[in-house]
């Protein structure tokens, strides 16, 4: 494997991790609690709670679950672009049915 | 049938079934004993993981204080679980790549020094005796309910079956016993909390339940609505609203994210998985079966909130409800009656001048000594006495611990027996699960990585696992000693405080370790003992040496402070790295290597 192929996989898994970075510190500190007086104003509520406080308790934990399924996946895609699935093949498929 | 045999057959059922499991997993070998030797299930290492960390502080003191704190307790939601967004994508792959089977080891190569590796394992063993201590005292708080005893007694029992059960296993009984534990512990959590939101809000989905209206009172209010109110009568803060400084929340849930990517028992869970690919599908099995836990956490807690004050508040002692008595009997709630007028009142901070709802002074109800005078023993109203010092300047005249929250709500809401059996099995296998694991890492810290990597390099097998029980048994006794007297009153507190500790030790070292090949051991080094240091002394100075909130830096608290310390560690660490010698070649070449994820090896061998 040739290192310019190494080198443009660890680019783009670092694409991958600042961008899942991102959106876990905006739903969590960011919506939660630097912006939350902000989103509860200006965001429509979800049922009866504020969308601040919403995020705050459950909003986020389901969006970090959605984010790890996101991880999981893309990176799949990635190893598998690169050609670094040699010894992993068997859970190939497993992960293909989380999708 | 009586609540207490059904608890004893529901306890028994689920002792027998994690016995009969780490029996039949027992560990055959050291490597075994230390990671289940590899090749454990990403399903399974999912469920099991969720068990581990999901301790007593979640399970038992996490819904109570989000039904005191409303919004505030939202720090530990959002903390424990973005902790595992970090952790997956930061740190686990690329640790697993490297192919060790502690997180010492993985300092001590990646910074190729002995010194290094002996800062870490007094880290972790820092980290997990915080950690520990919140788990004893939670399995105190469950014996002390289930046969009526005092929580010291309640602590050395717990300390007793913990003791005998961590060490038959390892790792691989651990593993699959905790498989079991998580399976207990979802459903005597859900289950009550669909009751009592059928109770309450007419529908069956707890979640859906807390941002629906409120039914149970005739008319139909938005349940949260309603819950402020409530509070705002009493005098407490808006439940949606809470108290926290914005700053001090801020660094708070950030210092429990952190903390929850740098803690060792954690981040072991993960070595025990095939390749880096199942490491991730781990950790995606592991967030969502946490995340069942974790959406359930704050319907009980609102939910308990709203029955706690109707079932109380105003009511007179003599109607109160048998299970106050209870828990006043073991000392969990108390009742001082300022105003003589025989009745229960509950009141928040806004109720009086000094903005405190404080009942007596010191941080739990002390009573006279057994066998005084009846008069001093009891009351008038048949109420049990205490010996603190009443506070008078605030009408409030009821005590509870937050840790008896969870466990008082099926009481509360009136649920039969056997839900209330199964949530207790629920309690003891949080505790239990968090403990047994606590405890591997924390004696394989001393044994594997103190005695036989620095010390006694000769060490054999069989005196490598001799060191880890003795190391296990006196980490057993200090930590039940704490968990008798604890730091600070509640759990989840005391837990908060090993997540500030691995926030500002672990969670920067392993982070540079990966991700910048020319950080220096001399950096690193220098980092773990500022950031660690810092943090502790903070820490130790506002709990044990009286520091007061108005010397606070920052305005923020000794739980938030490891986000701080954790920065003291970055940058320390990157000025130590300016003027020491780079790294040996064949260092950065390793560095190199933990980003190709293909190729990992055998799980961990030693």
């Amino acid at each position: 494997m040739s290192s310019t192929n190494a080198l443009k996989h660890r680019q783009a898994c670092l694409v991958l991790t600042l961008a899942i970075l991102a959106i876990w510190f905006l739903v969590s500190l960011g919506c939660s609690i630097l912006f939350r007086e902000w989103m509860d104003l200006n965001m429509p509520p979800v049922g009866n709670a504020p969308f601040g406080f919403w995020m705050a308790q459950q909003g986020s934990i389901i969006c970090f679950v959605l984010l790890l399924i996101t991880y999981a996946v893309l990176m799949y895609r990635l190893d598998s672009k690169y050609g670094y699935l040699d010894s992993q093949h068997e859970s190939i498929d497993s992960v293909d049915s989380m999708e | 049938m009586e609540q207490s045999t059904l608890n004893f057959i529901f306890i028994g059922i689920s002792f027998a079934i994690y016995i009969g499991i780490a029996f039949k997993s027992r560990a055959s070998s050291t490597k075994e004993y230390y990671t289940a030797g590899g090749g454990v299930s990403p399903l399974a290492n999912g469920m099991a993981t969720a068990a581990d960390w999901m301790s007593a502080a979640t399970f038992i003191s996490m819904a109570g204080s989000l039904a005191i704190g409303g919004y505030d307790g939202s720090r530990f939601l959002m903390g424990w679980t973005g902790g595992f967004v970090l952790l997956t994508v930061l740190m686990v792959p690329y640790l697993r790549k490297f192919g060790k089977a502690t997180v010492p080891d993985f300092i001590g190569d990646r910074y190729y020094s002995k010194l290094a590796r002996g800062v870490a394992v007094v880290c972790a063993i820092f980290i997990c005796m915080t950690y520990i201590m919140g788990q004893m005292r939670g399995v105190g708080v469950v014996f002390s309910q289930l046969f009526g005893i005092g929580i010291p007694a309640g602590v050395l029992i717990g300390a007793a079956i913990v003791f005998f059960y961590a060490g038959m296993g390892g790792m691989k009984g651990i593993t699959y016993t905790q498989v079991a534990q998580y399976c207990v512990m979802a459903f005597a959590y859900t289950i009550p909390a669909i009751y009592i939101s059928i109770a309450l809000t007419d529908n069956f989905i707890p979640q859906l339940g807390l941002i629906g209206d409120y039914v149970a009172g005739g008319e139909y209010v938005p349940f949260l609505e309603k819950l402020n109110a409530i509070n705002e009568e009493l005098g407490f803060s808006h439940y949606t609203s809470g108290s926290i400084s914005r700053i001090d929340m801020f660094f708070i849930t950030a210092a429990l994210m952190c903390g929850t990517a740098g803690l060792p028992h954690v981040i072991v869970r993960f070595f025990t998985v095939k390749d880096v690919l199942a490491v991730r599908k781990s950790a995606c099995w592991t967030l969502a079966f946490i995340a069942v836990v974790y959406l359930t956490a704050p319907t009980i807690g609102a939910f308990s909130r709203v029955n706690l004050i109707e079932k109380l508040h105003e009511t007179t002692y003599v109607d109160a409800p048998k299970w106050f008595k209870d828990f006043e009997s073991t000392g969990q709630m108390a009742w001082v009656d300022k105003n003589d007028d025989g009745i229960i009142q509950y009141y928040g901070p806004a109720k009086s001048d000094t903005n405190s709802n404080t009942v007596f002074a010191g941080k739990a109800p002390a009573y006279p000594v057994a066998g005084s005078a009846t008069d001093v023993l009891v009351g008038k109203h048949k109420q049990r006495l205490l010996t603190n010092e009443v506070i008078t300047s605030n009408p409030n005249e009821l005590w509870f611990g937050n840790d008896i929250m969870v466990m008082a709500n099926p009481y509360m809401a009136g649920l039969p027996p056997w839900v209330i059996a199964l949530l207790m099995a629920g309690c003891i296998a949080a505790a239990l699960s968090t403990a047994a694991g606590l405890l591997l890492v924390l004696s394989t810290s001393i044994s594997h990585d103190l005695m036989k990597k620095i010390i006694k390099p000769d060490l054999s097998d069989k005196e490598e696992v001799a060191y880890a029980r003795v190391a296990a048994l006196v980490s057993l006794i200090v930590a039940s000693y704490f968990g008798i007297n604890p730091p600070s009153a509640f759990i989840a507190k005391t837990v908060a405080f090993a997540f500030g500790l691995a926030a500002s030790s672990f969670f920067p070292t392993l982070l540079l370790g990966i991700f910048a090949k020319r950080m220096s051991r001399e950096g690193a080094i220098a980092g773990m003992i500022c950031g660690i240091g810092f943090t502790m002394g903070y820490i130790i100075y506002f709990q044990f040496l009286g520091g007061t909130k108005e010397q606070y830096l920052f305005g923020i608290s000794p739980e938030g402070i490891g986000t701080l310390g954790m920065l003291i560690n970055f940058a320390t660490a990157f000025l130590v790295n300016t003027v020491s010698p780079p790294p040996p070649p064949e260092v950065q070449e390793m560095v190199e290597n933990i980003h190709i994820p293909s190729g990992a090896g055998e799980a961990s061998e030693h």
